[in-house]
């Protein structure tokens, strides 16, 4: 298997000593739209039970690179494992939680039934909902501070509380490996405490969690690795060692004068910590 | 997020525009096609309900014969006590059928997909052709055996959805444009097969254009079966399916990392349009079944919020479409069924739009309105407020009591930039919310009510403003003018929040102090 050029050593041991064991490992992935490449020959192994972060400028492909680990967007190579096995057959191992502007939110619907869909598989085709399934619901509701606003109309919700709405659908799925295309996009304080509680959470649990993430300010904050991407992999590992000012430069070219203080403020930390 | 609402209102609306046009030219044409002695020609068991015969002897008309026949006391007694077996098997076939167009058109909405209806109903026409003269060919004057006419009108409905999908997959042409190829392909194709059936020598294809206007009152009770059982297969296989198709429409992506094919399911989704389309053909024909599907469904929204009972509100209305144009067109022989029907349902869109208890534009000025007043009493109280508080603070000897106070206008006036007629207003409708008591002209006292409101709304007030200084860093100058934009739609979720996060320097139940300088002035 090749390696990406800034893979850590975490890596590396968990793929010889347990190959199967990896949540996520991408291999030479590509990914076109109408044969424009967006993401470039990804070589990934996501190291289990941990909260990753997904990182790089706007049309890098962080969305992408999620849909298409999903099957949601054609890959023009490579090859994507589930904890060792081809996605389709892992379906019910993988949660995920799309952009909260991806659905209409003005669609008929209460918190709590959005919350169900999440089990809708496990229900399988033809059954109705029973009380149980609502009752689970509630619980994954519960989870995130939103079982108040079960019965409310998804489009009365706040944007932080949709995407708490969002999160809870992921948790009714039961999930040992959590996708999520970014849950911290313009939610307030209460909801990124929520969501950051949860994460933790599930880590706990040994979940692991992919987030695409936009706030550089709490990365190593949250996360304990980082994926930085833009178009290719820039480089991976854990946070403290990857999320360095040079790796930023190479990953947002350098262009942002913003950038380039958070990344001296992050290597300011790591050195003082 | 209000302009997407203010486009989907638009939207509907140019819906019922676009249904009320073809109505009105369905009606045209009907009378026309009524008017050309081929329909004479028309089998003598499907004649149409009640007495339209007489009418129909006349081949000539006048524009003095477009008066409205109004029914005798009989005929009309007749037609809405059902004793008329045809009007009968008419209103049952047309209530099926509505039923049946509700509990899809609701996921045909959601899922934006309304107009690949009209095209599956305009890609049917060539069905039927080749369907007709297929069975001719098999064996002369079988032609217009109704079930394989509309097997016909299902493949080459279905057909035409998959040239939509083959279109969109290879080519870059957009779905908008897909579909009007496709639908104007298929329908020309349609046509140009019709005319070639006319000049079949056999004499049989008669009636075969009711298929485009509708004509519901050439059903007979076979057919009525043959919808019925069709129409409640459809119902069973939504409700089977109707969890799927929710999530289908809600998060198509989702569905898709569930396991659940979105390919699958829309093709499902098109089979059930397809089957209501075809099912529709006879009565409401195929320009305007796309009416059945839409209109009851977009007008169901407007009642509720959730989903189960948005379908059986849009069934519901289909149905009572379907039976009111089939009475009224019972009644009034020269009304065309097919339009009657989708004029009733346009009807019941717009009062569904104006009276809608969910969303409504009647609820929504009220809601609107109401919020005005309430935006104005609060300010009324919490000026009184502040005045006393004001007072008290120059004043120390004087006891705290609000409601022992007088507020005069003159008092009030400068407080905000109301002017003298307004505050007038304001005043006499808290008087007679009996939050206020007038003591004698322009001087006022708060009641015991009045002086617990007025101090919930300051206390509200103040939370809110103490909250965007400390915590949203908005400059007190400022935060007068911020906290007023929002605190009158604080909800009490979010008071009791605030009063969480603020808990600690502010005990439960007192007025904290204004963070910012109160001046007479104030905005």
């Amino acid at each position: 298997m090749t390696r990406s050029q800034a893979a850590s050593p975490l890596d590396r041991d968990i793929d010889i000593e347990h190959p199967s064991s990896a949540p996520l490992s991408i291999h030479d992935m590509t990914v076109a739209y109408h044969r424009k490449p967006v993401i470039w020959d990804i070589d990934y192994n996501a190291p289990p039970g941990q909260l990753v972060a997904i990182i790089g400028p706007n049309g890098a492909g962080k969305s992408t690179l999620i849909n298409a680990v999903l099957n949601l967007v054609p890959k023009a190579s490579g090859e994507v494992r589930i904890f060792g096995e081809p996605y389709p057959k892992q379906r019910s191992r993988v949660g995920y939680v799309p952009q909260r502007e991806s659905v209409d939110w003005d669609f008929p619907v209460c918190a709590l039934d959005v919350v169900v869909m999440g089990m809708y598989r496990k229900i399988g085709w033809f059954r109705p909902v029973t009380r149980r399934h609502r009752l689970q619901a509630m619980q994954s509701l519960d989870r995130v501070g939103m079982a108040d606003y079960a019965r409310r109309q998804i489009s009365q919700l706040s944007g932080g509380q949709q995407q708490r709405v969002f999160l809870a659908r992921a948790l009714a799925q039961d999930a040992d490996l959590y996708l999520m295309d970014e849950p911290f996009a313009g939610v307030d304080a209460a909801t990124e405490r929520a969501i950051v509680d949860i994460l933790r959470e599930l880590r706990s649990r040994g979940k692991s969690t992919l987030v695409v993430h936009h706030d550089l300010q709490t990365v190593s904050e949250y996360f304990d690795h980082v994926v930085l991407l833009n178009m290719r992999l820039i480089a991976s590992g854990p946070t403290e060692e990857i999320f360095t000012r040079e790796n930023l430069r190479k990953t947002y070219g350098g262009k942002l004068a913003l950038l380039d203080q958070v990344g001296h403020q992050m290597t300011l930390r790591e050195s003082g910590g | 997020m209000s302009i997407l609402r203010y486009r989907r209102v638009a939207f509907r609306t140019a819906l019922v525009m676009l249904a009320l046009f073809a109505c009105l030219r369905s009606a045209l044409c009907v009378s026309q096609v009524e008017a050309a002695p081929m329909d004479v020609h028309s089998r003598e068991h499907r004649e149409p309900v009640s007495a339209s015969s007489t009418g129909r002897a006349t081949t000539h008309r006048s524009l003095a014969d477009l008066r409205i026949k109004w029914p005798s006391r009989e005929q009309f007694l007749r037609v809405l006590m059902l004793r008329d077996y045809n009007t009968r098997v008419v209103l049952g076939g047309t209530v099926l059928l509505g039923a049946a167009a509700g509990f899809v058109g609701v996921f045909l909405l959601l899922r934006r997909r309304s107009l690949l209806g009209d095209v599956v109903s305009h890609a049917s026409l060539p069905g039927i052709g080749v369907a007709f003269i297929t069975m001719e060919a098999w064996s002369p004057g079988s032609g217009k055996w109704l079930p394989g006419l509309l097997a016909g009108a299902a493949v080459a409905g279905m057909l035409g959805v998959f040239c939509t999908k083959l279109i969109l997959r290879y080519s870059r042409v957009k779905e908008d444009a897909a579909m009007a190829i496709v639908l104007s392909i298929f329908f020309g194709f349609g046509v140009a097969l019709f005319t070639v059936i006319q000049n079949i020598p056999t004499g049989n294809s008669a009636g075969l254009n009711h298929f485009i206007f509708g004509k519901a009152a050439s059903m007979v009770a076979q057919d009525v079966y043959l919808i019925g059982a069709a129409a409640a297969v459809i119902v069973a296989i939504v409700g089977a399916i109707s969890k799927e198709l929710q999530l289908l429409s809600f998060d198509q992506r989702f569905a898709a990392t569930q396991g659940f094919s979105v390919f699958m399911l829309d093709m499902l989704l098109m089979a059930l349009t397809t089957g209501v389309t075809v099912i529709g053909l006879q009565s409401v024909g195929l320009l305007l079944v796309v009416a059945m599907l839409i209109v009851p469904a977009a007008a169901s929204r407007f009642w509720t919020n959730s989903l189960s009972r948005m379908i059986y509100i849009a069934a519901g209305i289909g149905a009572a479409s379907g039976a009111l144009g089939v009475l009224a067109s019972a009644l009034f022989p020269r009304l065309a069924a097919g339009a009657v029907i989708v004029l009733t349902g346009s009807a019941m869109f717009a009062i569904s739009m104006f009276f809608g208890t969910r969303r409504g534009i009647l609820i929504r000025m009220l809601t609107q309105h109401r919020l005005r007043h309430r935006v104005g009493r609060q300010h009324i109280l919490r000026a009184c407020y502040e005045l006393l508080e004001l007072r008290f603070q120059q004043d120390p000897s004087s006891n705290y009591q609000l409601t022992e106070h007088l507020v005069t206008v003159r008092d009030l006036l400068p407080l905000r930039s109301w002017t003298e007629g307004r505050l007038g207003r304001l005043l006499d409708r808290a008087e007679r919310c009996e939050l206020l008591v007038r003591v004698r002209d322009g001087a006022y006292r708060l009641t015991r009510q009045g002086a617990d409101a007025a101090q919930q709304v300051v206390r509200n007030h103040r939370l809110w403003e103490i909250f965007l200084i400390e915590h949203a860093e908005i400059a007190p100058s400022h935060v007068d003018r911020d906290a007023d934009d929002i605190e009158h739609l604080l909800g009490s979720e979010v008071v009791r929040e605030l009063e969480h996060l603020l808990s600690k320097q502010y005990p439960d139940f007192t007025v904290p102090p204004s963070p910012h300088k109160i001046e007479s002035s104030a905005v």
